[in-house]
C-alpha cells in the first residue's frame, strides 16, 4: 500500500522533496506529463478521453508538520520552533527523525519527582523544550544539525487489522487517495490536474500558485480530516467525523464553502451507489480549498476528506474501508461529472 | 560484552512491576554463562550466586538493580477505547500520541488517543490532559476489543531505543535496566576474577511500586553489606543544579541516613585508586531506591548506593550515556575484587567489642 511509503517518508512543509520523489515515482506510467513548478508543487495530468474536456483538478498535499531547528545550547541540545500547527501537548516522550540522514532526536521535560505545585498540569510551551540528538556541545551541535534542518516524528507505519496507524496522514492519505485514482484503470472524459502541493500546513501556499498555474474549471481537494469520536466528558461535543462511517464531506470550513452543484454531485453519487458518507461538522478546519476557490476568477470547489484520528500527532489512524470508499467515491463522482454539472443553478 | 546492544535488549523488553517475566527470562539468560546458581524468590526477583573463594563463612555481598519499569493499566472500557491508570510513577504529561501494546489475551497495538489540537480551545491546548481523558485505541471495532481486553490488563510502551551521538542512548525502562546492564558487565568481569566474597546479584521486582522486591530479597538473601544500583537525575534544562548530575561524568555514590559511611568512602577511595570518574550525591533523607529497604531488612545492613545519571527520568525517551554504565561496573568489580572478609569488622563503626572465635 502505497499509504506506507508516504506515511513514512520526511516532508515538513517546504522540505517535501521525499515525499515528492515517491508519488513521481507512483504515477510516472499512469499519467501523460508531470512537472515540479517553481515552488515543488508535483502537477501531473491524465488526459480523458471526450472532446473538449473540462479542466478538473484534484489536489492533496504532500507536506506535514514538524519541527524546524532554530538554535543550539551551550550543552548540544537543539532549539526548535513548530512548522504548522503542532501540538505542543504531544512533544514531551517523541522520537524524531532530524534532517536528510534522519538523526534520531528525543524530546523529554523535567522528571515528574522534580516538579513544583501546579507544574504538573501545564503543557510546555516550544520555546521550552529541546531534541536531545546526544551532542555534547554547542559546535558538536551546529556541525551535525544546521540551523533551518526539519525534524519529523519518527513513526513506522503499522497495520492494526481494519485500520492502519501512522505519521502525517494529513495529508499522505489524501495523497494516496489521489495516487489510487490516477492508477484506476477506468476511462474518465475530463482531464484530470492532479496537483500535490506544498506548504498547505503553513497558509495553502503551494495550491495558491498550482490552481493559478492549472487554471481549473473546477476542483476537488483531498483530505485526511479531524475525526475527533473519543468519549467526551461533555455531551454533546461534535465528533466532526467519525472513523468507519465512510469518506467525509466538507459543506463549509474556516477557509471556504464547496460549490452547491459539485456537493449534489458527490451526494447523488453516493446516495445512488449506496457509498457510505458523512457530512463533516461545518466549520472546522481548513484544506487546499481555501486557495484554489479564490484563484483566478473564481473556482467551484470541494473537499473530500478519510477521516483519521490524532492528526497533527506521532500517529494517527485511520479505516481502510473508509480511506477505499474515498477512492471510490471521488472516482465514481468525477466519472459523472461533465460540464452541464457546472451549467446547473447554484 | 558490547554495552550498546545489551541496553536496547533489556530496554526494550517487557517488565512492567508486578509482572516482570519476560525481562527476568531475558536476565537469566543473559546472566547465565557467569554463574553458579539461580533462584527465583517469592514475589519475583531472581537471585543470582557467584562464589566468592575466601573461607567459610564468605562475606555475602548483594548486589540489587531493578528489573521493573513503570507502565499502565485498563481501568475500563469505554466504546472501543480503553480507559487507563498508571502502575508506577508513569508521567501523564508524556503519553499523548505514544504508541503502547495493550497485553490483552494476546497483544494488540495501541495508540494513547489525543484530541487535535484544531478542535480545543486555546486553554485547553495549553492544559495537560488528566487522566480520566486519556484512552487507548486499539483501532479494533468495539466487540473485538471487549473480547480481547479486560479490566486490570497492563500496558506497556513500545518504543525502541535510540542510539543517540557520543554512545547516548535515549528509550524507555533505562531506569532501571541501565543498572541490570551494569550488573551484567560485573559479572562478566568477576567470572575473569578472584574474589573473596560471596556475590549475591539480585534483579528485583516491584520498586516502582513500593521497593518490595528489595525488601524480600535482602530478607532472604540475609547479606552483610549491600549496593543499589539505581538512576539518579542528569543535568537538562530547568532542573536544579543541585539536584541533577551530569551524562557522562561517571556513576553518583550516594551520601547520606540510607548509607553506610565506610562502605561511602571505601567506594570513594576505590574509584580515585583506579581513576574512575564520579560525583557525589548528598540524600538527606528517603534515598527512593531499593537501598532504602534493603538497609532494614533483618538486623539491618550496610548498604551504599550507585547511580547512573539519566535525563527525562519516567518518559519513554530517558538518556543516558553508555560510558556512565561501563565506568559503574568497573568501580563494582574493581571494589569486589579488594574486598576482604576483615572489612566487615570495619562496618561494625569499630565501637563494639571484638567477638572472640
Amino acid at each position: 500500500m502505497i499509504l506506507k511509503a508516504l506515511s513514512e517518508a520526511r516532508g515538513v512543509s517546504g522540505d517535501e522533496q521525499e515525499v515528492r520523489a515517491i508519488i513521481r515515482d507512483a504515477i510516472r506510467d499512469v499519467v501523460d506529463e508531470a512537472k515540479t513548478d517553481t515552488i515543488g508543487n508535483l502537477l501531473a495530468v491524465k488526459h480523458g478521453t471526450g472532446r473538449d474536456r473540462l479542466r478538473v483538478m484534484i489536489s492533496a498535499h504532500m507536506d506535514e508538520v514538524g519541527l524546524m531547528i532554530t538554535g543550539h545550547s551551550s550543552d548540544g541540545l537543539l532549539e526548535v520552533r513548530s512548522v504548522g500547527g503542532l501540538d505542543p501537548r504531544v512533544l514531551p516522550g517523541s522520537l524524531w527523525d532530524v534532517g536528510p540522514d534522519r538523526l534520531p532526536g528525543v524530546i523529554g521535560i523535567k522528571p515528574i519527582h522534580l516538579l513544583e505545585n501546579g507544574e504538573s498540569e501545564k503543557v510546555a510551551d516550544i520555546e521550552n523544550l529541546y531534541v536531545d540528538i546526544g551532542a555534547t556541545g554547542k559546535n558538536e551541535a551546529q556541525k551535525l544539525v544546521p540551523v533551518g534542518t526539519t525534524g519529523t516524528f519518527a513513526t513506522r507505519f503499522r497495520e492494526m487489522g481494519p485500520t492502519v496507524s501512522g505519521k502525517a496522514f494529513d495529508d499522505r492519505a489524501g495523497c494516496a487517495v489521489l495516487v489510487e485514482l490516477l492508477r484506476a484503470v477506468a476511462p474518465v472524459t475530463c482531464d484530470i490536474h492532479a496537483a500535490f502541493t506544498v506548504q498547505e500546513e503553513v497558509g495553502l501556499r503551494g495550491a495558491h500558485v498550482a490552481a493559478y498555474a492549472v487554471e481549473p474549471e473546477c476542483a476537488f481537494a483531498l483530505e485526511g480530516t479531524i475525526a475527533d469520536d473519543l468519549p467526551k466528558n461533555k455531551k454533546g461535543t461534535s465528533p466532526t467525523t467519525e472513523l468507519g462511517k465512510g469518506p467525509a464531506i466538507t459543506v463549509m470550513d474556516r477557509s471556504f464553502m464547496a460549490d452547491r452543484r459539485l456537493l449534489a454531485l458527490v451526494r447523488d453519487t453516493a446516495n445512488e451507489l449506496k457509498i457510505p458518507y458523512q457530512i463533516k461538522q461545518p466549520g472546522v478546519g481548513g484544506t487546499d480549498s481555501g486557495a484554489i476557490h479564490m484563484s483566478r476568477e473564481g473556482v467551484p470547489s470541494i473537499t473530500l476528506s478519510v477521516p483519521c484520528r490524532y492528526i497533527h500527532s506521532p500517529v494517527a489512524l485511520l479505516n481502510l474501508s473508509d480511506f477505499a470508499n474515498t477512492v471510490r467515491l471521488l472516482q465514481e463522482s468525477i466519472m459523472c461529472l461533465s460540464r452541464d454539472t457546472l451549467r446547473r443553478e447554484q | 560484552m558490547d554495552v550498546v546492544p545489551l541496553l536496547k535488549q533489556l530496554s526494550e523488553t517487557r517488565g512492567i512491576a508486578g509482572q516482570e517475566a519476560p525481562v527476568r527470562d531475558f536476565i537469566r539468560t543473559t546472566w547465565e554463562p557467569f554463574l553458579d546458581s539461580f533462584s527465583q524468590d517469592k514475589l519475583g526477583s531472581l537471585i543470582a550466586l557467584k562464589q566468592g573463594i575466601g573461607p567459610e563463612p564468605r562475606p555475602k555481598l548483594m548486589l540489587a538493580a531493578h528489573m521493573d519499569e513503570i507502565g499502565l493499566i485498563v481501568t475500563g472500557l469505554e466504546q472501543e477505547f480503553l480507559r487507563i491508570g498508571r502502575v508506577g510513577g508513569t508521567d501523564a504529561r508524556v503519553l499523548l500520541g505514544l504508541e503502547v501494546i495493550v497485553h490483552g489475551t494476546r497483544d494488540l497495538p495501541g495508540i494513547i488517543a489525543t484530541r487535535p489540537p484544531h478542535v480545543l480551545s486555546r486553554a485547553d491546548r495549553k492544559k495537560a490532559v488528566p487522566w480520566e481523558e486519556i484512552f487507548i485505541d486499539a483501532g479494533l471495532p468495539e466487540d473485538e476489543v471487549h473480547a480481547l481486553v479486560s479490566v486490570g490488563d497492563l500496558v506497556s510502551i513500545r518504543r525502541e531505543m535510540a542510539e543517540l551521538k557520543n554512545g547516548r542512548v535515549a528509550g524507555k525502562a533505562l531506569d532501571d535496566r541501565a543498572c541490570v546492564a551494569t550488573v551484567t558487565l560485573v559479572l562478566e568481569q568477576l567470572a575473569r576474577m578472584k574474589h573473596i566474597a560471596d556475590v549475591f546479584a539480585v534483579a528485583t521486582v516491584q520498586e516502582e511500586t513500593g521497593l518490595k522486591g528489595a525488601m524480600a530479597s535482602a530478607y532472604g538473601t540475609a547479606p552483610d553489606l549491600a549496593i543499589a544500583l539505581d538512576v539518579t537525575f542528569g543535568k537538562q534544562p530547568g532542573t536544579p543544579d543541585a539536584e541533577t548530575f551530569a551524562l557522562g561524568a561517571g556513576p553518583t555514590i550516594g551520601l547520606g541516613p540510607n548509607f553506610h559511611p565506610k562502605l561511602v568512602a571505601r567506594l570513594k577511595k576505590v574509584a580515585g585508586h583506579h581513576e574512575i570518574p564520579h560525583a557525589v550525591e548528598p540524600n538527606p533523607g528517603r534515598s527512593g531506591t531499593d537501598a532504602w529497604a534493603i538497609q532494614v531488612a533483618r538486623e539491618g545492613v550496610p548498604t551504599a548506593l550507585l547511580s547512573i545519571p539519566v535525563r527525562y527520568m519516567h518518559q519513554p525517551v530517558e538518556t543516558l550515556d553508555s560510558q556512565d554504565v561501563e565506568r559503574t561496573a568497573r568501580l563494582l568489580a574493581a571494589f569486589i575484587a579488594d574486598l576482604q572478609g576483615d572489612f566487615l569488622e570495619e562496618l561494625t563503626w569499630g565501637e563494639n567489642q571484638k567477638e572472640s572465635e
